[in-house]
């Protein structure tokens, strides 16, 4: 066991599948010379060369497009995105191909793609530079999105979506790559479509993922703390598929939930969760479900502003105490 | 430029089975038509009249192990790679003895077996995949080769620039086939195009590139088959083939947009009557030899309609079968309407309720 960063365990995961297996590569704009923009692949290019550290031109639709042909063939290829921004211009290829060759042709090609991607605002990028669109892509049947809150996590899933054989899109994080935490000497591929349960609690259900779900532990341990709460955190680590019984199962014990996200609100990933509770564990609700989203704005670059903008653990900690309020006054 | 190809002449049994080819695809695609219109197939339906003389040649200069990224239309290209006719309309009818169980379509034709990777329906979709197809050879150091087929006004969308960047500069094996029928839906090439003379595009990526008359099997044959050669040997190509189209753009399309004479033009130069005169000149083709290909045609695609039509709707227990190549947890496999959690209400501490 040691205490690495999240970044760091991204690239032990992409490093050891690479030794691993001579079919998987990397692709991406400035991961080989440059070291990738936020040095995930650092010291990638020289260890493995340029064939299989692929330094692309600026042309997401075009390379994301020849992996997918690439993994067609049986390679599979580990696709980096500068950010989630920029996978727009490749989401023709990621939703109307990677995401449908299997299916469309009736099961004969498989797509073993990975394409891992920062999202998250909070780093005074500006309106383009700062979203966190993956619900575009955890909307779509025959695509797999995972969002890692941690670096055990982060490994344990990025070795998972490597082994996969369908496309998956591992979320990261741009405030999350350098946290710390522990991670096991050996670690397990994690299995895709599976919550976990974070933080054991009997007063109610936090559900999150990603950046948000690191913020509901830390939310959890400081109520507990400084007033007694006694909160369960639920992390999703996989928008699709997704686990609701685990969601579910919490609530029925907890009777009451609260959903932290990093994107907007309406439409968001929480409206999902929230629907699920509804159907899943209507007669056990004490109050309402509440969600803690980013304003809904072109997220501005004045700091003042999107700090306002963005859910913080105070937002959701607030939510937590008024929920609880609404559970006291009709219990 | 027109290249110089050394160019064999093909012998009478080669030019019969270009011919049989192109009355294979005229005759199919005749059908195909028919059936639509008898509602047996559904959606759109893009036929290859007009450019049978491109599909015979330049399929016939693949080699078994080669790949075959098309658009939408495409049906035509699956026969010539050797894909059964029954199996071809079987899709069209949507039956799961289809190439592609039913799941695709018309546009989305694909038989792994014989490399045809598909068939696709967005507009350029297939050049990136192709261009990936073509790396991942390269990476295997293998000696295939990938055709990526698209029609002209594909030649505007970002990512056929993006990929013909990325196959130069990585030396990918790959021909990209452009077939100029001259129209989009009903937009010309002329509208469409900042350069009509599409090959030139090759120069921005320093990649070699030629023009051929499309409606000629031989022609197209010829340069289908350096262009291979260059892409072999690491040189990815550009090939333009000029050819018509002589209906709309789908079944459904009746072209008003064309004037009479540019429809009688089109038809004028249907490329199978020509090449029977060519021929017929050289005395490979006889009458009897063009009636006895005929008869043997329309049977084979006869036999392909009823098979298709006798084929097996898809059961609708296999509709989750397809979403994801493993099995993988919390799948949601949920017919419309399907309730996700049965209604359960929460046991209370007075017990049950009456
Ligand atoms: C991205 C995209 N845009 C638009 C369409 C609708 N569409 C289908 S075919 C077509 C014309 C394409 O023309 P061309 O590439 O010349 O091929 P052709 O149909 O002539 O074979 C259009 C616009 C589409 N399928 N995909």
């Amino acid at each position: 066991m040691s205490v690495i960063t999240y970044r760091q365990a991204l690239h032990d995961a992409l490093r050891e599948e690479m030794l691993r297996d001579q079919d998987v590569f990397l692709i991406g704009e400035e991961i080989g010379l440059f070291e990738g923009s936020y040095k995930i692949t650092a010291g990638m290019l020289e260890e493995f060369g340029e064939k299989r550290v692929r330094d692309t031109p600026i042309a997401e639709e075009g390379f994301t497009g020849a992996a997918i042909g690439a993994a067609m063939l049986g390679l599979r290829p580990v696709v980096e995105l500068m950010t989630i921004n920029f996978s727009l211009i490749a989401i023709d290829q990621i939703i109307n191909h990677a995401a449908k060759i299997y299916g469309m042709f009736g099961g004969q090609a498989r797509v073993p793609l990975v394409i891992r991607t920062p999202g998250g605002g909070g780093q005074q990028l500006g309106a383009t530079h700062s979203q966190n669109i993956e619900l575009f892509y955890a909307f779509v049947p025959g695509m797999k999105v995972v969002a890692p809150s941690s670096p055990a996590d982060a490994k344990a899933l990025m070795l998972a979506a490597i082994r996969d054989d369908d496309p998956v899109l591992v979320l990261e994080n741009l405030a999350l790559y350098n946290t710390t935490g522990e991670v096991p000497d050996v670690v397990e591929p994690a299995e895709i479509g599976k919550a976990k349960v974070t933080r054991e609690g009997k007063d109610i259900t936090v559900v999150a993922y990603s950046r948000m779900a690191h913020v509901a532990l830390q939310v959890a341990e400081q109520l507990a703390r400084e007033e007694g709460i006694d909160v369960e955190v639920v992390d999703l680590r996989s928008l699709r598929p997704l686990d609701r019984d685990t969601v579910v199962e919490s609530v029925k014990k907890t009777n009451c939930a609260v959903v932290l996200e990093d994107d907007w609100l309406t439409y968001g990933i929480g409206a999902e969760i929230a629907a699920t509770i509804s159907d899943g564990a209507f007669d056990y609700l004490d109050a309402p479900v509440r969600r803690v989203a980013m304003a809904e704005v072109p997220l501005p670059y004045a700091k003042s502003l999107e700090t306002a903008a963005l859910p913080s653990a105070a937002d959701a900690a607030n939510a937590i105490r008024e929920t609880l309020d609404a559970v006291a006054r009709r219990r | 430029m027109p290249r110089k190809a050394r160019a064999v002449a093909p012998t009478p049994d080669e030019q019969l089975a270009f011919y049989r080819q192109m009355v294979q695809v005229r005759r199919f695609e005749e059908r195909a038509a028919r059936a639509y219109t008898e509602a047996k197939i559904g959606g759109y339906c893009h036929l290859n009249l007009g450019e049978e003389g491109t599909v015979a040649g330049l399929m016939a200069a693949m080699q078994p192990d080669d790949y075959i990224f098309t658009n939408y239309r495409e049906h035509g290209y699956a026969l010539a790679r050797g894909i059964a006719p029954e199996r071809v309309m079987a899709e069209l009818y949507g039956r799961s003895d289809g190439v592609s169980r039913g799941w695709g379509g018309s546009m989305h034709m694909f038989d792994i077996e014989s490399r045809f990777m598909g068939g696709y329906g967005i507009v350029g979709g297939q050049v990136p995949l192709a261009t990936g197809a073509a790396l991942a050879i390269d990476y295997r150091g293998g000696s295939e080769a990938v055709i990526c087929q698209m029609g002209e006004g594909t030649t505007n969308i970002g990512a056929f620039h993006e990929s013909l960047n990325i196959a130069a500069l990585w030396n990918l094996p790959i021909v990209y086939v452009v077939i100029n029928n001259g129209l989009g839906m009903g937009t010309t090439v002329e509208k469409s195009s900042a350069e009509p003379e599409l090959y030139k595009r090759a120069a921005s990526y320093r990649m070699a590139s030629a023009r051929v008359d499309g409606n000629d099997p031989e022609a197209v044959h010829e340069a289908t088959k350096v262009a291979l050669a260059s892409a072999r040997a690491g040189k990815p190509y550009l090939l333009e083939a000029v050819s018509g189209r002589m209906k709309g753009h789908s079944v459904v399309d009746p072209a008003k947009y064309r004037s009479k004479e540019e429809t009688e033009a089109a038809r004028a130069g249907d490329p199978v009557a020509a090449y029977a005169t060519r021929l017929s000149e050289k005395g490979v083709l006889t009458e009897e030899l063009i009636a006895q290909i005929d008869a043997e045609v329309r049977a084979e695609v006869t036999a392909a309609a009823e098979f298709a039509d006798a084929s097996p709707h898809p059961e609708v227990k296999t509709l989750f079968d397809y979403t994801y190549a493993t099995p993988v947890a919390n799948d949601s496999r949920r017919l419309p309407g399907e309730a996700l959690y049965p209604a359960a209400p929460r046991p209370s501490s007075k017990g049950a309720s009456a």
